[in-house]
């Protein structure tokens, strides 16, 4: 069976997790025999990533002739990317945002070289997001009378118009994948635009697969689909090679509970902030630190200054690589307090590093964790509790890790790969 | 017949390394950025120190001891000329020598002491002095508080410690309807004296000299002189208070400012009834004309002349509390090494970075800071204190440790 993908980060470009998803998707899938080409925004650096897989590069597909046959001899999987500033978690108010930044940053390094900070650094942001996605749209119907396949599958909005002119150009079904809803990203205060194109990509596709149940219910009752339709299939998790505590070294005093992520409204990092007050009039030698980088970080930090918890409480920026590994290894607790989350792969991290995890109801992650402590995003009374709870109580933490690691060996992409095969083949015979 | 008083501070904070993220808290690492500090000074020392000091120097020569100057020379300042370009203290030594220079007093580390303890500001201010007399054999009898902030505790403060004057800013609200070029005093029953800036001539060399949208660019000495004297007929004095680093480095040497001085006395002389004076000879000649009160506090800083500049939003206030939270224990520990590191964490400059003010003001703190945004400001500045409390946890446990130790010892003998 040959597939035609439709996806957009991957590693190791990786703002959320959609990049380490299709990653691990397409390497099941194609240990499992299948074909694909899997056409990228931004591929430059993805080499090493993608023995399991070619790259089409969308932006040389005009100028090259099709290669289906012939690269697939030694891979099952190709690759194409195209240059554009797509970010597949950002709304396009965080995009404007990016670029305000963006454009602040150059300011700075023009007068000196700004290699520190809180905000990360990318130089690939274009005007506007919206003309991005019609680009690469335009791409798909390209690609569609080019190649050969059987199928499409297009990950997230930033795809599906580009899997509905493939579909539109080749008649083949079309599969539509969601990792995270306009909902998740934006609360209520939905980008109309955004949703439009969900709403007609999950309408045109034959099929849908969410990513969990919390993700399948929003998928059926805010965008009215066929629950028929719509398929789950949860998220696997890859096996890398990772610190160990004892290999951390020397850090502050007190156990260290961590919030990583990005810092926007769909994380709930207030909840975490506000239980962090909390926690800190009862239990004193406790610090709490917030990874990661978002448009509400610098609200966050002007609030965390308000509440004095400057002995307690850090921001670290963004963290990739070894220092993201060594802030998981440091930690004595992970908390997720998502207000909406599709499926959330931090928690999973958290556990592979020995770390016990609480994580919000409204999160998909919760459905495959049946033995980790899940509170309301909302109820941060509820969340100081089991915080203080874990931090106070060896047993309960180590039992939390032992327990979710043993949830977690059931959990592969291996698994996942069989379940979105079987999808395939309710519509290829 | 008006004087022109023209004091000049001399400042450069002790620099933090902006990469001294979470995980350098409590390790060997040092949050002091040493060759930036030593960078941003030596820069500055070509710029303007050097050049400036041999100007004033020329200009103290060619008109006979009748142009006087004074300075503020921050006792973190001193230091960094020591370690990085001694050759600025020789020069400044030079100028001292002329008999035609004052040196004010003020707080070692410039710092807002004198707002969060009045033991640390005494410790402080004592400790320039004593830095002053090091260099220079003088002890100051001006005082010129940090970025001038300055209320009625501060002039007794400043009296109770043996200072006869004090400068501040000539702010509306302290004025009134009064001009600032006057001498006044802070109360009916008080000796001290008190100059106060003339912002708008201040200003109009430290911030609008080069700026070719303001109405009266290009300004030339002969034009400023003769504001000075249409002033000067019905004044005292004329209070020019300014960074140093105007000359040269706020406003660069292309910008004409080095001539501008240089002829500004010159073009003084050229009139009649106008004379340079330090501050101490302004308020030997004239008697105070009235008494200024100030139950709120005053600063040159932006155009609310208060504290915001330094505490007007949360982040400073929070800053500012978690580092005057440590003085007892850092006090306690004895050791000169951390109580020195606490107390250049006190420094204004620190806090003037983490603020998130806009248009005017906001461009002027913009341009000053380091740090590419007040958040990363503050997050970096949490992360030294931190780090030098992780060091008086572990100081403490040693001192705890050690009596118990010789106690044991002590039992088995």
């Amino acid at each position: 069976m040959k597939i035609l993908m439709f996806g957009w980060e991957f590693p190791p470009r990786i703002s959320g997790g959609l990049g380490p998803a299709c990653f691990g998707l397409t390497k099941g899938l194609s240990e499992l025999g299948t074909n694909i080409l899997l056409v990228l925004p931004q591929a430059k650096d993805c080499n090493p990533y993608v023995t399991h897989l070619q790259v089409i590069d969308a932006n040389d597909y005009r100028t090259r002739a099709p290669s289906f046959k012939s690269e697939s001899e030694h891979s099952r999987v190709q690759c194409r990317r195209v240059d554009s500033p797509l970010r597949p978690y950002i709304t396009e108010s965080d995009y404007s945002y990016w670029i305000e930044i963006e454009r602040k940053r150059h300011e700075t390094a023009g007068v000196e070289e700004q290699t520190t900070g809180l905000l990360p650094f990318s130089g690939h942001y274009g005007p506007t997001l919206m003309a991005e996605v019609r680009r690469y749209a335009e791409i798909g119907a390209l690609l569609a009378r080019g190649e050969q396949f059987d199928l499409i599958h297009a990950h997230d909005w930033m795809t599906f118009l580009a899997g509905v002119e493939a579909k539109k150009r080749s008649a083949k079904p079309l599969i539509v994948h969601i990792h995270a809803t306009e909902f998740d990203r934006s609360g209520e205060s939905v980008n109309p635009e955004i949703y439009e194109i969900e709403r007609l990509g999950m309408e045109q596709a034959d099929k849908v697969i969410a990513v969990s149940h919390w993700t399948r219910n929003k998928i059926i009752d805010r965008y009215g689909i066929d629950p028929a339709k719509v398929e789950v299939v949860h998220n696997g998790i890859l096996k890398e090679p990772m610190l160990d505590r004892s290999q951390v070294g020397a850090h502050p005093r007190g156990k260290i509970v961590l919030f990583l992520g990005r810092i926007t409204r769909q994380k709930g990092p207030e909840y975490f902030l506000e239980a962090a007050r909390i926690v800190l009039n009862q239990v004193k030698d406790v610090r709490f630190v917030m990874a990661g980088t978002g448009d509400m970080l610098p609200r966050m930090i002007e609030q965390m200054a308000r509440l004095r918890l400057h002995q307690h409480f850090h921001f670290t920026g963004f963290l990739q690589g070894a220092r993201k590994e060594r802030m998981y290894a440091m930690s004595d607790l992970f908390v997720m307090p998502s207000v909406s989350e599709p499926f959330g792969l931090t928690p999973v991290e958290a556990l592979q590093y020995g770390v016990p995890v609480i994580v919000s109801k409204q999160s998909g992650v919760a459905e495959v964790l049946p033995h980790a402590i899940k509170v309301d995003f909302w109820d941060i009374e509820r969340l100081a509790e089991s915080m203080i709870h874990v931090l106070t109580n060896e047993e309960a933490a180590e039992g939390i890790v032992k327990k979710g690691q043993m949830e977690l060996a059931s959990i592969g992409w291996d698994f996942a790969a069989e379940q979105t095969l079987s999808v395939y083949r309710s519509l290829v015979h | 017949m008006a004087s022109i008083c023209l004091c000049f501070q001399v400042h450069q904070p002790f620099r933090l390394r902006r990469d001294f993220d979470f995980f350098s808290i409590g390790s060997q690492l040092s949050y002091e950025d040493t060759s930036l500090t030593a960078a941003v000074v030596r820069k500055v020392a070509q710029k303007c120190y050097l050049p400036a000091n041999q100007l004033m120097l020329k200009l103290v020569n060619e008109h006979k001891g009748k142009f006087k100057i004074a300075y503020s020379l921050s006792g973190v300042c001193l230091e960094q000329f020591e370690q990085y370009c001694p050759e600025v203290i020789a020069s400044f030594k030079k100028l001292v020598q002329t008999g035609c220079v004052e040196l004010l007093g003020e707080t070692y580390y410039h710092s807002l002491s004198f707002l969060f303890s009045k033991d640390e500001f005494q410790a402080q201010v004592r400790a320039h002095e004593e830095a002053i007399g090091r260099y220079f054999d003088i002890k100051p009898t001006t005082f010129r508080n940090t970025e001038l902030v300055y209320n009625n505790q501060l002039a007794e403060a400043a009296e109770a410690m043996g200072y006869r004057l004090v400068l501040l800013e000539g702010a509306d609200r302290l004025l009134g309807w009064r001009s600032p070029n006057f001498v006044y005093r802070p109360a009916s029953n008080s000796n001290l004296r008190l100059l106060l800036r003339n912002y708008r001539l201040s200003d109009d060399i430290a911030f609008r000299f080069s700026n070719a949208a303001w109405e009266h660019y290009p300004l030339t000495a002969e034009k400023y002189a003769h504001w000075i004297h249409s002033v000067g007929a019905s004044s005292q004095v004329i209070n020019l208070f300014m960074d140093y680093e105007t000359l040269g480095e706020h406003q660069w040497a292309d910008t004409g400012i080095f001539q501008f001085m240089q002829k500004l006395p010159t073009a003084a002389f050229a009139r009649e009834n106008v004379r340079f004076q330090t501050p101490t000879e302004v308020t030997q000649t004239h008697v105070p004309v009235g008494i200024i009160d100030s139950p709120y506090t005053t600063s040159w800083a932006d155009t609310e002349r208060d504290t915001s500049a330094w505490l007007g939003n949360e982040m400073q206030r929070s800053a500012m509390e978690y580092v005057y939270s440590l003085e007892s224990r850092v006090r306690n520990t004895g050791s000169a090494d951390i109580i020195h590191a606490w107390r250049k964490l006190t420094t204004s400059d620190h806090f003037y970075y983490m603020s998130t003010k806009r248009s005017g003001d906001g461009e002027v703190h913009r341009y000053f800071n380091p740090f590419p945004t007040p958040y990363d400001a503050y997050v970096t500045y949490t992360n030294a204190v931190n780090h030098l409390n992780e060091s008086l946890i572990a100081n403490s446990v040693v001192r705890e440790e050690r009596p118990a130790r010789e106690a044991i010892h002590n039992a088995y003998l």
